[in-house]
């Protein structure tokens, strides 16, 4: 039962599939059997939220599950946040505040945002430093990203 | 860090995952949440010959009320107890504790069984459990037995789970009237294990303290009933002069150990202050000050 | 003139980091790649008996095994910049000389292969005592990493600056302090990746990491590796993610898979994984510091000495010790005192190595001076801030020669100093306090201030060796700073430029665009910036690479001199074209004119285009082609003289700071309350950027300060082997910083811009010590050591409570 299995699952709105030993992390099946780098790892032990993605929705960290676990899934990764060539208002604000340097925590950063300002649409710089420490950052201070994820939250609510 | 080879079940029910695990016995692991298990494989401290994988038994992910109490699946996920209106309302002090579990990306994840059958010192569940009297219900070979949370947690990362069992639920009392709850905690990081949590339930008659619960984690190899705490505010009442006096019984009550972030004297002194803190809390929630802060 | 310089411009790189479209080290698409383990030593001090690598070579997808036999067999041990006779190879050969030195290499299909292998290699360790302490290594009868050398003294300089025994003597004041800096790094999120690649018919090695510099260490690694340099190809990918100066030590790696790739034959692919990174990457070094401050009674500083105690680790690896004598030319900061003694001793012991870490021995240097000052403003019960007043250098002194041969380019102290004390309202923050400490709560304020090099001189580190060795007549001098970059012009008017840098993160693409388009009247959006280094088709130098705060002062005007260049060309092109006499027409708004104007004159789209498709047309002697190389160089960047004088830097910046902290008198959290930083970095080509560098760079400083340590137990056994225990700062901690800039350009860049990459990263662990301390001042606790955790903090808030009053 250690032996390959077939593993689909769907990414971005499509489908994809590919084959895992169990022990596949489900971070390195997304990067390498599915060729989506986007998805960065930075400390395979679930600190550094780097690797963070959507399951089901949800976000959650893709260096602390097997690839196994999440056939037959929903995922979103950094690479679907963007839809039909228009950025996210979460990404609009990064760039316009400066919320990335060397862009390496980023999709893990703005994931976490995502599914954040989903259950929490009008938070509190508290509220949003508490959220973002779901993820490190070692170039900004955080101070950019935190402006970022306030201006999108505000957008966000007065889009119609 | 990469995982070491592994065979790997995914059981659709309790009862299938029990079957797997009196299979393959000492050589297996479930795995829950997956928040501790994953790292400790990543980093190879942990090599089991089989990981039984629990995600799939969806027959234990429920929160269901009962008279008087509360039951959770093992499988319920931390973040299904965050956003339900039902631990809100019938389990305050665990839905006040889970806002200090890992992150939220980490909670979507992680289950209320993997933190309680993990028990780590520093974990907040543990304490919360510990706190009030929590019932955990134990599945083996042997059928079902129900252990109390004063039972249940042995030592370091050591449970009274014997080979072949799992844990499949945990029942709470729900919260009673003229109570008042808090979960103090002080860590590096939000998001870090506690150096020092606290968590308390006051529930008040008139002047008096009808009963109050106090457990700590952080504070030795398990999570600690502070019972001598307790009783110093059962006999005494809930006056300042005897918070204090309670919160100075619960830091000699408690066995710390050092490390890298804090020493046995500073978590001994925390465990003091932060019993204050959440005692003054819940005292104030029992009153009626519902709108007390989630943190001070 | 300036339309784009200045501007905060959203950054060009952003919509492919923003979309998951970087391409990073480990993204890279590689044919066949094997995947690379190391083995690492589980012993902080342990002669290697014996290693058996058979079952691991045995085991399913791997393509062999590589110890310190290869290594010795195959490589020369790295340079090393100091006298004693220490051996740093790639591999452990003959011992292990602390937890995680690499001792083995397995090559495999994947690296979860490779992991299974790694558990399969014997190797038989005699374990040996260990010694972390860098002033126990000094004691007689400590245990000896490196036999050869005899002690584990690896450098020992004692320096003297002007009269200091006399200064001393007059002094009316002496204050005396030993401080404890930390061990810490920077833990870029993205760690040290390598794929190293033999082509065994042409003999080139083609390694690409993500290392930032400096290229010396190219050489370095074709020395070690015994190819030619022209044999050993450099490869940067587009993206690096995050270094810090930390990925500068990335080049012992870069020899090992090297070595791994030529003996295999296979492209090897390494991405180190975290628990490596903290286990043995790199960091500052840990310092024991014994200050003494002599001063008049008005405050007047009259002179300084200190003794050093520099713990680099088990082996010096270059360009250590750069730790120590990086800022030996602002080794009195922003004061004005004449008279220094440094007595620096460099130690190894059994803990991972050091090298350059942002603010590389500047946040160990402040954090010493400043307390210093504070210390003496208390003895003396003066406003700490009139005691910087009363030393700073002044406008007018600029450019400054300081006593231990710093060229202090340009500056105003004592105005940014007073602007800082404004924005933050510094006697509001003082009335604040009374109010507090009336009330019972401990509440601080903290100051520091410093001068901000960039731009290393490469001739400082000649300063580990005696005067003596410099002046025998085989030494080469070592001096230096250059930085270059190509400028094209299309057919159809657009532009390319090329940089020989290698960012990680600071925007070089955005921040030259914006030069360029100054300097050819276009906007930022005609040009096109590439930043990827390949040093088989750079221009580059042994100074090259992004580190140092290097590429706003350097890179900026290698690029706008590449510009202007051109430009030249452009006006001689339209002379030709138009028979205009020379020196009639000018370059202005992105075509060339009559001087003076009155015709439209010839835009740049018009003459690239002539240029290009015509080249009959062009003047008698003129290249053909639409390109131009430019290399900048410091003039002023000479190699020590006999007396230990030398600008070690190339520009000096300068950062004010006022902190306001509360401390928790129960849980003894330190809450930051206020802080506000103001720099002089000259010229601010893009203040977006220039903000995040100072905001990351100050939570930088606040790690190391409060949360960050690489720690040790007393057998050498590492305690911060994942980021459960070594806490990097998240957003819920780190506080809002508030920049200002008060802008002195430089006479000696381009532009007039200096560096500002490291910046906060050497202020704020003085600020908040400084900022702690005054909350503490009633109770007698002054900060000597680093970082100042909770429970550290309590046990003195402790001690302090319990001592009679």
């Amino acid at each position: 039962m250690a032996e390959p299995r077939k593993i689909r699952m769907t990414v971005n709105g499509q489908a994809r599939e590919g084959w895992a030993e169990p022990r596949r992390l489900l971070a390195d099946f997304l990067r390498e059997d599915l060729g989506l780098t986007g998805t960065h790892i930075g400390c395979e032990h679930g600190i550094c939220g780097a690797c963070t993605v959507l399951l089901n929705g949800e976000a959650a960290r893709s260096c602390l599950m097997l690839a196994v676990q999440a056939d037959g899934a929903e995922l979103m990764t950094i690479e679907g946040l963007a839809r039909g060539g228009v950025l996210h208002p979460l990404q609009e604000a990064f760039w316009e505040h400066h919320g990335l340097q060397c862009g390496f925590c980023t999709p893990g950063m703005l994931m976490a945002a995502y599914d954040f300002l989903r259950v929490n649409p009008d938070p509190t710089e508290e509220e949003i430093r508490e959220a973002l420490s779901a993820v490190l950052c070692r170039c900004t201070g955080y101070q950019g990203i935190v402006r970022a994820v306030k201006a999108a939250a505000d957008r966000m609510r007065s889009a119609p | 860090m990469k995982p070491p080879p592994f065979d790997y079940y995914a059981p659709a029910s309790a009862a299938e995952a029990l079957e797997l695990l009196g299979r393959y016995g000492a050589d297996a692991r479930l795995l829950a949440g997956g928040q501790s298990l994953v790292p400790l494989l990543n980093f190879r401290l942990s090599a089991p010959a089989v990981i039984i994988d629990l995600n799939r038994a969806t027959d234990l992910a429920y929160i269901k009320e009962e008279t008087g109490r509360v039951r959770l699946g093992a499988m319920t996920r931390q973040r299904a107890i965050e956003f339900s209106p039902l631990v809100k309302s019938r389990l305050p002090l665990l839905a006040e504790a889970t806002r200090w579990v890992g992150h939220l990306p980490t909670r979507t994840r992680g289950t209320v069984g993997g933190s309680l059958a993990h028990s780590d010192p520093a974990a907040e569940y543990p304490a919360v459990a510990t706190a009030l009297d929590a019932e955990l219900v134990v599945r083996g070979p042997a059928g079902e037995r129900v252990v109390p949370a004063a039972e249940f947690f042995l030592g370091l990362m050591t449970t009274a789970l014997q080979p072949g069992e799992m844990l499949v639920e945990v029942r709470l009392p729900a919260l009673a009237s003229n109570s008042g709850w808090a979960f103090e905690e002080f860590s590096r990081r939000h998001g870090d294990f506690a150096i020092v949590g606290i968590a308390a339930m006051v529930t008040t008659e008139r002047d008096r303290c009808r009963s109050a619960r106090l457990a700590a984690c952080g504070a030795g190899p398990v999570a600690v009933r502070l019972r001598g705490a307790e009783e110093i505010l059962e006999q005494g009442g809930l006056g300042d002069l005897n918070i204090n006096a309670a919160a100075a019984r619960a830091a000699e009550l408690v066995d710390p150990s050092a490390d890298l972030h804090a020493s046995v004297e500073y978590r001994r002194h925390l465990v003091h202050v932060l019993t204050r803190r959440a005692l003054k809390r819940a005292l104030e929630r029992a009153r009626g000050g519902g709108a007390a802060p989630l943190r001070s | 003139m300036a339309k784009w310089v200045g501007q905060p411009l959203k950054r060009v790189e952003d919509p492919r980091l923003l979309t998951g479209r970087g391409v990073f080290v480990a993204d890279l698409p590689l044919k066949d790649p094997y995947a690379a383990a190391i083995l690492r030593s589980p012993h902080a001090h342990a002669r290697i008996r014996s290693i058996d690598a058979s079952a691991a070579l045995a085991a399913r997808g791997v393509a062999g095994v590589i110890t310190g036999a290869d290594a010795l067999a195959h490589t020369q041990p790295f340079a090393v910049g100091v006298q004693a006779p220490v051996k740093y190879y790639c591999l452990a050969t003959d011992k292990a000389r602390f937890v995680g030195e690499p001792v083995a290499v397995v090559i495999a299909r994947d690296r979860y292969l490779a992991e299974d292998a790694l558990e399969l290699i014997q190797v038989e360790y005699e374990p040996l005592p260990a010694v972390v302490d860098p002033e126990d290594a000094l004691k007689p009868g400590a245990p000896i990493l490196h036999e050869a050398a005899g002690s584990n003294q690896a450098c020992h300089r004692e320096i003297v600056y002007g009269d200091v025994e006399g200064a001393f003597a007059a002094a009316a004041v002496v204050i005396r302090e030993r401080f404890r800096f930390p061990k810490y790094s920077s833990t870029p999120i993205e760690t040290y990746g390598v794929v190293a690649a033999y082509d065994a018919a042409s003999g080139v090695l083609t390694i690409t990491s993500n290392f930032m510099g400096p290229f010396i260490l190219h050489a370095l690694v074709a020395r070690a590796l015994g190819l030619a340099e022209n044999r050993l190809r450099f490869v940067v990918p587009p993206e690096i993610g995050g270094s810090f100066g930390i990925k500068t030590s990335i080049f012992p790696y870069l020899a090992v898979m090297g070595l791994a790739a030529m003996r295999t034959g296979v492209t090897v692919r390494w991405i180190e994984d975290r628990r490596e990174h903290l286990l043995a990457s790199s960091s500052g070094v840990d310092r024991v510091a014994y200050r003494e401050l002599a001063a008049r009674d008005d405050g007047t500083i009259l002179a300084m000495r200190t003794r050093w105690y520099d713990n680099v680790g088990g082996y010096v690896r270059s360009p250590e010790p750069g730790c120590t004598f990086r800022p030996v030319g602002n080794w009195v900061g922003p004061y004005r005192f004449a008279n220094l003694a440094a007595d620096a001793h460099v130690v190894l012991t059994n803990k991972s190595l050091t090298g350059p870490n942002r603010g590389y021995a500047c946040g160990h240097l402040y954090f010493e001076i400043e307390r210093m000052v504070d210390l003496l403003a208390q003895r003396l019960g003066m406003d700490p801030a009139e005691v910087r007043r009363r030393n700073f250098i002044q406008p007018g002194q600029f450019p400054y020669r300081t006593p231990s041969g710093g060229l202090y380019d340009s500056g105003d102290y004592p105005a940014a100093f007073e602007r800082a004390l404004e924005a933050a309202g510094y006697d509001k923050l003082l009335e604040e306090q009374k109010r507090a400490r009336a009330a019972g709560r401990l509440y601080g304020v903290g100051l520091a201030v410093a001068v901000d090099p960039s731009v290393s001189n490469m001739g400082y580190i000649t300063i580990a060796l005696d005067p003596a060795v410099r002046a025998r007549p085989e030494y080469l001098p070592k001096s230096g700073a250059i930085e270059s970059a190509t400028v094209k012009i299309d057919p159809l008017g657009k532009v390319t430029a090329i940089l020989g840098t290698a960012p990680q993160g600071q925007g070089h693409q955005t921040i030259v665009a914006q030069i360029i388009a100054d300097e050819l009247g276009l906007a930022p959006g005609d040009i096109t910036v590439v930043d990827e280094m390949d040093t088989f088709t750079r221009v580059w130098g042994i100074s090259s690479g992004t580190y140092s705060s290097r590429f706003g002062s350097v890179g900026t005007s290698a690029a706008a001199l590449a510009a202007r260049k051109l430009k030249d060309k452009l006006v001689r092109l339209a002379c030709a074209l138009t028979e205009a006499p020379a020196e009639s027409l000018v370059f202005a708004d992105g075509r060339v004119m009559p001087r003076g104007g009155g015709s439209r004159g010839l835009t740049l789209k018009e003459l690239a285009g002539r240029a290009h498709w015509n080249t009959q047309a062009l003047p008698p002697g003129m290249e053909p082609a639409l390109e131009a190389t430019a290399v900048f160089g410091f003039p002023l960047a000479d190699s020590p003289d006999a007396q230990d004088r030398v600008n070690s830097s190339n520009t000096y910046g300068f950062i004010a700071e006022v902190m306001a902290v509360e401390v928790d008198p129960e849980t003894a959290e330190i809450k930051i309350l206020r802080y506000v930083t103001v720099h002089d970095a000259g010229v601010i080509i893009n203040p977006l950027i220039a903000e995040g560098q100072i905001a990351g760079g100050a939570l930088h400083g606040l790690g190391g300060a409060l949360w960050e340590e690489l720690a040790y137990d007393s057998e050498g056994q590492f305690l911060s082997g994942s980021f459960i225990d070594y806490l990097v700062p998240s957003a819920s901690q780190a506080p809002v910083i508030e920049v200002e800039h008060l802008a002195t350009p430089s006479p000696f860049t381009t532009l007039g811009a200096k560096g500002l990459g490291e910046a906060s990263s050497m202020t704020a662990p003085a600020a908040v010590a400084n900022a702690v301390s005054d909350a503490l001042a009633p109770l007698g606790i002054a900060i000597t050591e680093l970082p100042i955790t909770p429970s550290r903090l309590w046990h003195l808030l402790d001690a302090a409570r319990r001592r009679p009053r």
